[in-house]
């Protein structure tokens, strides 16, 4: 056991945890924010993809530990109040989910890639995504609603 | 996961110290690998001693050759201007492992430690005359990988670099396994003024491997037909249920010529 400190939304939390604990249950089950979903829990699937210190990383494959200092922000952190992050916004005027269980994933993966890269293309986006598995969609409408939210978020 | 204790020291001498005191404790540069055998209760290693905080990320030309600290993560590697320009071919290696986020937290050294049988960077230190410095001594890439998931490494030593000399010409050509994107076949092809390299991944039983038959053709004639002509073997390589070894053997040589088109 041993206390962690990190800024999660721009929130300092503070907790005692065991030091085999995951950051994703660090995240679910401490602070109580389940945005965050585990559909594989092996490194696979991606619907645990956060944004540690501005990079996306599986929270599912990291001890709460490896995070002490830094800085998350998970899919509850995007919004402003009530408006939805411009990538959320795309996702939602594309249809780019059904059942929605990989949309927080698949929303956080893209939010990085465009920040990284403004003008991104098709290619790109699907490159970019390989770390996210959705076996609703067929992949389409995910990547129209990648590619529009990049345009919404001025690329 | 079995109950470990957890500990991040802030240099290489402070994390040596730190595994001595344990029984059984392993080292954890990114987590790729190790993290997910935990969580399968595959390990039960008293303590891990993270060397995140050691100060081994960096990337630095020393002339004749790129030298990358261990804890430098893929995607730094990717991205490099120093490594796109002097070795693309392995920007263009680092920038295929996995997916963005295990290239976002995966690092050079703990991947060589490892010697994954599929693993892509060993064919890389073996093809690019590699030295791999660690906190002890520094180990040439021919005497560094001893087989499967075995390295010359002892007990309680460290990767802190690996230096890559820069070829005249070099690729890295794979043939990823569809769901994983690990290597069924992976080829690091080199070209020196001393004759071509070619390493093969995803495909020897015993782990990464020099082709002596290709690098003799290729250093004669540096050209996708003067491969045409030879047998390659299917002795020694791996049996799964992604390929027989007959067709990783056909693989070997289709990727090989793909990397020196």
């Amino acid at each position: 056991m041993g206390e962690i400190s990190l800024k999660l939304n721009g929130k300092l939390e503070t907790k005692d945890v065991a030091d085999n604990t995951l950051l994703i249950d660090f995240i679910r089950e401490h602070v109580g924010l389940t945005g965050t979903h585990v559909g594989c829990d092996t490194s696979q699937c991606g619907a645990c993809v956060i944004h540690l210190d501005g990079v996306s990383v599986k929270a599912c494959t990291m001890l709460a530990k490896q995070a002490e200092g830094s800085e998350i922000v998970t899919i509850e952190g995007l919004a402003d109040g009530d408006e939805l992050h411009p990538m959320q916004q795309a996702f939602h005027e594309n249809h780019g989910l059904q059942c929605g269980f990989c949309t927080p994933g698949m929303v956080m993966s893209a939010v990085e890639m465009v920040t990284k890269n403004k003008n991104i293309s098709e290619d790109e986006i699907r490159k970019g995504l390989e770390g996210n598995i959705c076996r609703c969609t067929g992949y389409h409408n995910i990547v129209q609603s990648v590619k529009a939210g990049a345009a919404k978020m001025g690329g | 996961m079995y109950s470990t204790k957890y500990i991040k020291p802030n240099s290489t001498s402070e994390a040596l110290e730190a595994i001595k005191s344990m029984g059984e404790g392993k080292f954890l540069a990114g987590g790729m690998t190790l993290i997910p055998t935990l969580k399968q209760r595959l390990a039960s290693p008293d303590g891990l001693v993270d060397i995140s905080g050691c100060d081994l990320d960096s990337i630095s030309d020393e002339g004749d050759t790129i030298k990358i600290g261990a804890m430098t993560k893929h995607a730094s590697v990717a991205e490099s201007g120093l490594v796109n320009k002097a070795i693309p071919a392995l920007a263009k290696l680092a920038d295929g492992i996995g997916d963005r986020q295990v290239r976002n937290r995966g690092t050079l050294g703990g991947s060589v430690a490892n010697n994954d049988p599929s693993a892509c960077y060993p064919s890389a230190v073996l093809a690019l005359k590699a030295i791999v410095h660690t906190n002890t001594r520094s180990i040439e890439a021919d005497e560094f990988f001893t087989g499967m998931f075995e390295t010359a490494l002892e007990e309680n030593e460290i990767i802190e670099a690996i230096s890559f000399s820069k070829p005249s010409k070099a690729n890295y050509v794979k043939f990823p396994n569809p769901a994983s994107r690990y290597a069924m076949v992976g080829v690091f092809v080199a070209q020196f003024n001393d004759g071509v390299r070619v390493a093969v991944t995803g495909a020897g039983e015993g782990g990464v491997f020099r082709h002596a038959e290709m690098e003799a053709a290729l250093s004669s004639n540096y050209n996708a037909d003067a491969l045409s002509s030879l047998e390659i073997s299917s002795e020694g390589l791996i049996s799964d249920l992604h390929a027989s070894p007959e067709y990783r053997a056909n693989l070997i040589k289709e990727m090989t010529k793909r990397a020196v088109v």
